[in-house]
């Protein structure tokens, strides 16, 4: 007897149950224990009493935020020149905003901050996000550009017949069109910033600390329990920030119908 | 024609910022001081010394591309299989079900590579599995997959469900059908797929930093990330980065090149 095609995602779905879902329940479950296995809250309290770790949250969120609106206002008209053929035809001048981004990207951070030594400017918050910056521009670009490039150009058109002014177009006609590249690019940017720990180590010397990095000081100094904390913490702001995000999206698509 | 010329200006300007710091690590390639941004003369020692090592073979940064290459390669093989597999089966799954497989394939790649890597680290720690190559290869097979099923899926839905029924009427067994009819479709998007799932485990950092255990493998990232916290980049770095740089840059104009080419000729057929 010839066996039910869809059979053939079982193995994955066995596979995805035991690496990606198993793992975040491990998580939460470090994160209610001890170090001796029992059940407590003092590793959950322990953050929100911790002025250090609150602090440093704190700073991350802000990072991500400045980060990702940098990356949105110099992308946005990146992507859009690129993606308007009266400006740019080729798509060479495309693969070459890409091509960083196969450089490894520590190596990319170590120079950013060499290049900063280089012209004397001190190690602190401003080069962190320049630096953050250089390393997710592209991530902003690539997916705005991507739904430019595919979008109907005749509706700017028609807006522009009908008596819209260039800004009109650009904002009521082009903007909207292209929300889905926006939203993909935000999340593409802002999730990686919020977690990352070696780009700010490099670009500050280790004078600012973001959230990522003191989970990863925890783990690596066996804190596991207050490490899983710390790490469960940042996911559910990350589950919520998706979920808000989806939910967005979905009002958005029925009133579009 | 002012506008055209804004236009331009913006895109080189910033494209000059992208490159300034790949640039500096190339052009201190040619000289030997251990510090980027001392200049003290003109050398091609550093490639010498790279080449050199090379050939005894002992050298731990060659060692590291070695590991990098050996990694990527093995992750991107398995999940090219186990994606494209899934996506068959997911495509048949109705209901409940594909919402829940839907689901779960979505959170490797919602995770931010942290918490990918610090769940694994736990994960492997509760099943006792030794942290090493074996370990570093499951968790890059975790965050590779989902693309692969992401760029296969689609090419299932492209294809013309018939086709499959036929083979099967006209006496293929299932596995025949599967490898001589369903599978040469699905060529394409499990390409995509192992050169998504390729390049992703080459640019790790943090999930490798997490899973590597305590025997002292290293990838490049992880090299890299070890060696600047003890202070100064081994300056041989600079000479590979710039070789890798110019490899990336020659393969991308390539397919470039002969992407247009192939689009020149299905419009002169046209």
């Amino acid at each position: 007897m010839a066996v039910k095609r869809y059979t053939w995602s079982y193995p994955y779905f066995i596979f995805l149950a035991v690496f990606a879902v198993l793992p975040l329940v491990l998580v939460a479950v470090y994160a209610f224990q001890d170090s001796g296995g029992h059940f407590t809250f003092a590793n959950i309290l322990r953050f929100f009493n911790d002025s250090d770790a609150l602090n440093t949250f704190a700073v991350s969120i802000e990072v991500a935020i400045e980060n990702t609106a940098l990356c949105l206002l110099l992308g946005y008209p990146a992507a859009w020149i690129l993606s308007n053929s009266k400006y740019n035809r080729s798509a060479v001048t495309v693969i070459l905003f890409m091509l960083p981004m196969w450089v490894n990207a520590l190596m990319r951070t170590l120079a950013t901050a060499g290049l900063f030594n280089m012209l004397g400017v001190n190690l602190g918050k401003g080069t962190l996000l320049f630096g953050m910056v250089y390393d997710y521009l592209p991530f902003m670009i690539y997916p705005i550009y991507n739904v430019l490039n595919k979008m109907d150009r005749s509706y700017e058109e028609a807006a522009a017949d009908l008596g819209a002014t260039p800004m009109q177009v650009f904002w009521k006609i082009t903007v909207p069109l292209s929300k889905a590249g926006i939203i993909s690019g935000i999340m593409m940017v802002f999730m990686p910033t919020v977690s990352t720990f070696a780009i700010s180590e490099f670009l500050t010397n280790n004078k600012v600390k973001l959230f990522g990095t003191i989970i990863q000081e925890n783990i690596n100094s066996s804190m596991w329990n207050y490490g899983a904390a710390l790490a469960l913490i940042m996911l559910v702001i990350i589950g919520i920030t998706t979920f808000f995000w989806n939910d967005d999206n979905k009002m958005e698509e029925e009133s579009a119908i | 024609m002012i506008r055209k010329f804004i236009a331009k200006a913006y895109i080189w300007i910033l494209l000059v910022i992208l490159y300034a710091p790949i640039a500096l690590i190339a052009i201190f390639s040619f000289t030997e001081s251990k510090v980027l941004g001392n200049w003290t003369g003109f050398s091609l020692g550093l490639y010498r010394n790279l080449a050199n090592s090379g050939m005894d073979g002992g050298s731990s940064l060659l060692s590291a591309v070695e590991n990098t290459l050996v990694i990527a390669l093995a992750a991107a093989v398995f999940s090219t299989v186990l994606g494209t597999v899934a996506a068959i089966g997911m495509y048949y799954l109705r209901g409940g079900k594909r919402k829940v497989i839907n689901f779960m394939n979505n959170i490797p790649m919602l995770n931010p590579d942290i918490i990918t890597g610090v769940s694994l680290f736990l994960l492997f720690i509760f099943i006792h599995l030794t942290q090493g190559y074996v370990s570093v290869i499951l968790a890059h097979i975790t965050f590779c997959t989902p693309y692969v099923v992401l760029s296969v899926l689609p090419k299932m839905g492209q294809m013309n469900p018939n086709i499959y029924e036929a083979a099967r009427d006209l006496g293929a067994t299932q596995i025949q059908a599967m490898r001589k009819v369903v599978l040469p479709q699905l060529v394409p998007g499990m390409v995509s797929g192992f050169i998504l799932a390729f390049t992703m485990s080459l640019d790790d950092f943090a999930v490798t930093f997490f899973t590597r255990g305590t025997i002292g493998l290293d990838t490049l990232s992880t090299y890299i990330y070890t060696d600047a916290r003890k202070g100064g980049l081994t300056p041989e770095l600079r000479p590979l980065m710039t070789l890798i740089f110019i490899a990336i840059l020659i393969l991308l104009i390539i397919i470039n090149v002969r992407e247009q080419k192939l689009a020149q000729k299905s419009e002169l057929k046209k």
